[in-house]
């Protein structure tokens, strides 16, 4: 199965839930659909989603919940 | 006890305001410093600097324990908050005291106070301040509602007792009106919140926001005159003024006056700011809220009367008296100051962070730019996008705001957009330049797009990042 490493568009602090509330966007194993919302970054106060643009299985993250990241890093990985 | 050394426990601009400050007092400075903002300009400028954690402010700017572990490890004797952050955060000043540390700015009881907006509005109205008129608790039927109004005064904004965030409000102009949208609004509000009671408040279609600076020693204050803040995007205030230009003569010593009262009622220590609501078409004003720090827009009312705010609540928090009378604070002239963000206005005000390859600051007469920028500086994405405020001062408004003009034209930042487009349309717009305009001017206006097209688009936005993705992060706290 081909593997697709997803890297962040923009830098800024990665969030994995809407809010600290809330559950999880995804879990490693979860269905990834084109237009599926994977995460937020967060930028100068700005909140940008991580819109899938690959369909596939999220196999893991690279990064953790509120961790910093710089545009190009890889965020996750996908399985066709 | 003279203030020795102070931490300052915030960034960007005002950390750099901070600095000078303490520097021209002759009290060393240390700045805090996240993870991300080790080359920050504040950082060269101060004479230490202290980590203070990683690039999230959660963990940084907003850790009260390791911001008190730093200051007191550095041997600092007081903490400068700033504004945001912890700078209203009455647990963070109690805590700053308790270390044996001062703390820059009014006493933990006063922030907790004036930070509560009902205890606030109690306080103003026992000092005689007027606050928006209101109905006195619930009104339960259609009679009860028009008796309310008619004290309120029309137009009257229905709102749901169990509701928030100005979901399910409606406005009458008459008691007709009233007596139509009262079943409804109950209705509604049964339906959404399990609760049908509803309250009224006066509503003022076109509000302009006016704002007292004050500055008190614990005993007494004094006012140093108003701005008007109404040109805002999202609640966010972009353009600032002092002072304050729709107000008459008498209006503006009403005004202040009430500030004063205020102030002193509670025994203020330091710099605050009490904001108002005023209605042009009455000429009435009603206080809204305090905020009990420094504000980003401070340096229009330095300008126009001379006196240094931020040395103040120093000098004030190290114990001396204010020996500043009334009479000793004269208006000069007209302030105008421009908040220089990074934001791509074409792009509806995307944020923007990058490395400033190159920069040309304005300079000439009466032109000042507070800013955290310096050529070759990496600004962060982690926090607000304010780099700076571009502030011009000259004998009237109209020369200010060709003072600005000018000084816009002479600044440059290469490397990321800002929002100076934005503002030198706005020096060229009638109503700007007539002064006639409200809180909700500026979004109306730029609903017509008037920036678009200046650049191309979207070709300086970062890849992938779409229009739909723009959610707000909620009221910044200054």
């Amino acid at each position: 199965m081909p593997k697709t490493t997803i890297e962040a568009p923009i830098p800024g602090t990665f969030y994995r839930a809407p809010s600290p509330e809330e559950p999880v966007f995804k879990n490693p194993g979860d269905a990834v659909a084109i237009g599926d919302t994977v995460g937020l970054i967060e930028v100068m106060k700005s909140f940008t989603p991580v819109v899938a643009e690959t369909a596939g299985t999220l196999v893991a993250f690279h990064v953790e919940n509120e961790d910093a990241v710089m545009a190009g890093q890889p965020l996750y990985d996908l399985e066709a | 006890m003279a203030i020795a050394k102070i931490f300052v426990a915030n960034r960007g601009e005002i950390a750099v305001r901070i600095v000078r400050a303490a520097q021209e007092l002759g009290i060393a400075t240390v700045q805090a410093v996240s993870a991300a903002d080790e080359t920050m300009l504040a950082a060269r400028l101060a004479d230490e600097t202290a980590k203070v954690g990683p690039a999230h402010a959660s963990k940084s700017y907003l850790n009260a324990d390791a911001l008190i572990a730093a200051a007191l490890q550095t041997g600092c004797d007081a903490v400068h908050p700033g504004y945001g952050f912890l700078s209203e955060n009455a647990a963070f000043a109690e805590k700053v005291e308790a270390a044996g540390l001062i703390f820059i700015g009014p006493k933990a009881e006063t922030i907790a106070r004036m930070g509560d907006k009902a205890e606030a509005r109690r306080e103003a109205q026992l000092a005689g301040v007027p606050t928006v008129p209101g109905s006195d608790g619930i009104v339960t039927d259609v009679a009860a509602a028009q008796a309310a109004a008619e004290a309120v005064g029309y137009p009257v904004m229905i709102k749901a007792a169990a509701g928030g965030g100005g979901r399910g409000i409606r406005i009458a102009d008459d008691a007709d009106q009233l007596a139509t949208l009262i079943p409804q609004a109950s209705a509604e509000a049964k339906a959404a919140f399990g609760d049908g009671g509803l309250y009224l408040e006066r509503f003022v279609r076109r509000a302009r926001h006016v704002e007292v600076q004050i500055l008190g020693d614990g005993t007494r204050a004094i006012h140093l005159y108003e701005r008007e803040c109404s040109l805002q995007r999202r609640r966010q205030k972009v353009w600032e003024e002092a002072p304050a230009a729709c107000l008459t003569h008498e209006q503006r010593e009403a005004l202040c006056a009430s500030a004063v009262k205020l102030a002193e009622r509670v025994a203020y220590r330091g710099a605050g700011t009490l904001e108002y609501l005023f209605d042009e078409a009455t000429g009435e004003f009603f206080f809204i809220e305090m905020n009990t720090r420094i504000q980003v827009e401070h340096p229009v009312t330095e300008m126009v009367t001379g006196v240094d705010l931020v040395a103040w609540m120093i000098r004030i928090a190290g114990g001396e008296r204010l020996s500043l009378s009334q009479e000793d604070v004269t208006l000069r002239g007209h302030a105008v100051e421009a908040r220089i963000n990074a934001e791509d206005p074409a792009a509806d005000f995307r944020p923007h962070p990058g490395t400033v390859s190159a920069l040309e600051v304005p300079g000439g007469m009466g032109v000042r730019f507070d800013t955290m920028l310096y050529a070759g500086y990496q600004v962060p994405p982690f926090y607000d996008s304010l780099l700076g405020k571009l502030i011009a001062h000259a004998e009237t408004r109209e020369a200010a705001i060709a003072r600005l003009a000018r000084a816009l034209g002479e600044l440059t930042v290469e490397g990321l957009p800002t929002t100076a487009a934005l503002h030198l349309a706005l020096t060229r717009n009638d109503d700007v330049r007539r002064g006639t305009f409200h809180t909700g001017w500026l979004e109306e206006w730029l609903k017509g797009r008037p920036l678009a097209g200046d650049r191309a688009e979207p070709g300086g936005a970062p890849p992938g990042q779409t229009d739909a993705g723009q959610t707000e992060a909620g009221k910044e706290s200054r």
